[in-house]
């Protein structure tokens, strides 16, 4: 099963590696993972899509807590929650194609952030499936790069992770 | 006060009452030297290989229960610390490792003796730390000894550049008294609705049994588990790294468990069913083949570590907490329980366990002209009157030291369990002896093992650290050798060495006394001469029967009722191998 796991880690050199080295020495899957410092400057927030079974996964969150750096952690999954994640899409385009390609950012709520005579930079949010199935509407033949963030994810309602 | 980097990590390290640092100097360690040097507070102790310091440091925890510390320098002097360090973790002992690396500046420029430690460590530590400033070495050593010594406890590495700790700059010192860190709550009480539940099962058990492991003597549970049995009255079995938590020569000890266990101790596991885990791990040597593991068994738990419940073996009422405090939760629960323990079916429980005794699994042919290393064991036993610190090495020797030494106090018996690392035995030796210079400590080895850090005689020599050496030679890589024999028909593949040095000379060599011994009839004389000379080293270079093998045994992939037993006593000869 995907689980989503937000991790609240101390702001420290090599918080990354550690979590990182815990996942490849112990065989786990990795499936995205971002990082970046919250609002409270000595904290990192991470999110973290793994796959496995029910077992694997427990112990991957058991195994996180037991970093001496990981303040808290919830899994998304087991709640209510929100998940973004941000896609930039560089197409090749040809005049005759333009105008549908736009109609289709449109469908999907994404923006052109950049236009050159041959082609189009496309900035999209959304659900990684969102993302998915964007690609696949797409002539697989026009698309240049594909730079994806990996998911983000918070919980509904007014109960957040945080001290 | 005003102190430099290397005086604050020194006065730190006084602050937290280190009495022993075992170490090896370097350029990237030079600053903490000079510094080491103007005190008498905290002895150093010179090894002779980084690797034996930290096997010293560790013993030295194993054998007080305090932090083992250990000082080395950057590159070559950190790598060589890996090995003792990966070793302390796997069997959670508490260890401080101080290693120096290059100045900050040039780090990342692949200058002189560089090396990553805190990446080369990472998975072998329970936490480590790059000191970047000098203003957070005080600091960084307090939370350094917190973290390896509370909860499960672990090695802690500590990497400091060399600038860091320069003469010139003098800062204000101010050892932290206590340290809180939010991201770090190690686990005490146990939950009272799981102690409720796993109190129930206790009482309602038809076939129960304690199976207690080395969190036991990690966290000083000793006391705590002898009353929770003797309440309870079922049958005790324990891990290697348990041995000694739980009296060997108590009634209730059926022995321990696991691929080298009794016969006893694994049928009565395989039998029951309730098991009470305690501070063990399920670890694939003591479950054999896992989907057969205690068919009939439903699991309490009783951890610190969260992680270590339902790792590889699910079970039924998780209890995360300290032994010490989760026995007397239990202990207490027991007390108020309605209902009491089941008397009548308990004895049916203990007849069957008694008749598995009477396979006598350890029994072994007393008869023969060559000495048999399990008869060296009792021999040692009866002469140290069971009170000996006992470290080993690894292999053969290590497990006929479990099975034939009874130990009846915690910290007595020390090995490397987990990493099961040859070299382990000599340097720990010398590390209990300082901790403990007035008892008895042997070094059980093997003709290989001891090889790996021989070294360290003459850091024995220099600190005056008599412990006894009892190599039970065989001429083999011997336990590499059995499995050969078992597995792959008896083709032994480089485990056998073509030249295995003069012991006796050796020893001599090094400043030590070296004994040679044959004859069966001389193994109890050479034992009571070896410990009589009390401020000696000796070595004791016991020739073995060669193809002795370890049994019972529980080969890979089979479970606990699958064991192999010696075939028939007085079957196995001193068998002449090519
Ligand atoms: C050649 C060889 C053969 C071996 N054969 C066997 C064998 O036949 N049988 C055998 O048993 N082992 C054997 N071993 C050892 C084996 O590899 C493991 O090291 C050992 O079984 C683990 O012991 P343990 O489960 O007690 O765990 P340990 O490694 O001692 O772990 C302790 C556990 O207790 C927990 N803990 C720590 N402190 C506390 C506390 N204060 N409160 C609560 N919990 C705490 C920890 O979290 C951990 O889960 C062998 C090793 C070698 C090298
Ligand atoms: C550092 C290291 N290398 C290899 C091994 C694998 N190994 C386990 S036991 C053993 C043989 C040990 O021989 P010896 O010390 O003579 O003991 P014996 O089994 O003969 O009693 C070996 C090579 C190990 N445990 N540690
Ligand atoms: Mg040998």
């Amino acid at each position: 099963m995907r689980h989503i796991i937000a991790i609240l880690i101390e702001n420290e050199a090599g918080a990354l590696s550690r979590v990182a080295g815990l996942f490849s020495a112990r065989g786990y899957n990795i499936e995205s993972l971002t990082v970046a410092p919250t609002e409270d400057a000595s904290l990192s927030r991470m999110t973290l899509v793994t796959r496995g079974s029910e077992d694997i996964v427990e112990q991957i969150i058991k195994q996180l807590n037991k970093l001496i750096d990981v303040v808290k952690l919830i899994d998304l999954q087991e709640t209510v929650h929100i998940e973004r994640e941000l896609m930039l899409v560089k197409i090749k385009t040809v005049d005759k194609v333009r105008d549908e390609l736009r109609s289709v950012v449109d469908i999907f709520r994404g923006k052109i952030i950049d236009v050159t005579p041959t082609s189009y930079v496309v900035e999209m949010t959304g659900t990684s499936e969102k993302l998915d199935a964007f690609i696949a509407t797409v002539d697989k033949n026009s698309i240049i790069e594909v730079v994806r963030s990996g998911a983000t994810g918070i919980s509904r309602g007014e109960k957040g992770l945080h001290l | 006060m005003e102190l430099n980097g290397a005086q604050i990590v020194i006065q730190s390290l006084k602050d937290e009452g280190v009495e022993y640092i075992f170490g090896y100097p370097g350029g990237a360690v030079l600053h903490l030297y000079d510094a080491l040097f103007q005190q008498d507070d905290v002895k150093h102790i010179l090894v002779r290989h980084e690797q034996g310091a930290t096997h010293a440091a560790d013993g030295y925890a194993r054998a007080t229960g305090k932090p083992g510390v250990v000082l080395v320098t950057s590159g070559p002097g950190a790598t060589n610390a890996v090995t003792g360090i990966a070793t302390a973790y796997m069997d959670s002992i508490p260890m401080v490792v101080i290693s120096g690396q290059v100045p900050s500046a040039v780090i990342g420029s692949d200058a002189f003796q560089e090396v990553d430690m805190v990446g080369i460590t990472r998975p072998c530590v329970k936490h480590n730390f790059l000191v970047s400033d000098v203003t957070k070495i005080a600091e960084t050593i307090k939370k350094a000894f917190y973290v390896a010594t509370s909860g499960r406890p672990g090695p802690v590495v500590i990497d400091i550049p060399k600038d860091i700790t320069a003469p010139n700059v003098k800062v204000p010192y101010n050892y932290p008294k206590k340290i809180e860190m939010r991201s770090y709550h190690p686990a005490t009480q146990g939950n009272k609705g799981q102690i409720k539940k796993a109190v129930e099962l206790l009482l309602s058990a038809q076939r129960p049994v304690i199976y207690a492991g080395g969190g036991v003597v990690l966290g000083e549970g000793s006391q705590e588990l002898i009353e929770l049995a003797h309440t309870l009255g079922y049958p005790v079995t324990q891990t290697l790294m348990g041995l000694g938590a739980f009296p060997s020569t108590d009634k209730q000890f059926i022995g321990m468990l696991g691929m080298h266990g009794t016969y006893e101790a694994n049928m009565t596991m395989h039998e029951s069913d309730l098991i009470l885990a305690i501070g063990a791990r399920f670890d694939d040597r003591v479950t054999g083949k896992l989907d057969m593991f205690c068919p009939y068994a439903k699991i309490i738990h009783v951890d610190i570590d969260p992680a270590s419940i339902s790792k590889t073996v699910r079970v039924d009422v998780p209890i995360v907490g300290e032994v010490k405090l989760v026995i007397r939760q239990l202990l207490d629960g027991l007390k108020d329980a309605k209902y009491k323990i089941d008397k009548k079916s308990s004895e049916t429980w203990w007849q069957q366990i008694n008749q598995w005794r009477g396979v006598e699994c350890l029994e072994y042919d007393r008869n023969t002209r060559t000495i048999k290393p399990q008869f060296v064991i009792e021999q040692l036993y009866q002469v140290t009157k069971g009170e000996a610190f006992v470290t080993s090495d690894v292999g053969q020797h290590q497990m006929w030291a479990a099975q034939y030494y009874p130990f009846d106090k915690p910290r007595r018996w020390i090995n490397s369990g987990g990493l099961g690392t040859m070299g382990f035995g000599l340097p720990a030796a010398i590390g209990v002896k300082l901790a403990h210079p007035n008892a008895d400590v042997a070094c059980v080895t093997g003709d290989a093992s001891i090889q790996m850090c021989i070294q360290e005689l003459s850091t024995a020599l220099q600190y005056k650290t008599p412990v006894k050496i009892i190599n039970l030679n065989n001429s083999y890589l011997g336990m590499v050798r059995q499995w050969q024999e078992f597995s792959y028909e008896s083709r032994y593949s480089h485990s056998y060495m073509e030249t295995i040095p003069d012991f006796v000379k050796l020893a001599e060599a090094y400043g030590h006394v070296g004994i040679r011994v044959e004859n069966p009839d001389d193994v109890r004389g050479a034992l009571e001469q070896a410990f009589a000379m009390k401020d000696r080293t000796v070595f004791l270079d016991i020739l073995t029967d060669r193809t002795e093998n370890v049994y019972p045994m529980i080969e890979a992939g089979k479970a606990h009722h699958e064991m192999k037993l010696r075939v028939a006593i007085g079957t196995t000869t001193d068998r002449e191998l090519s």
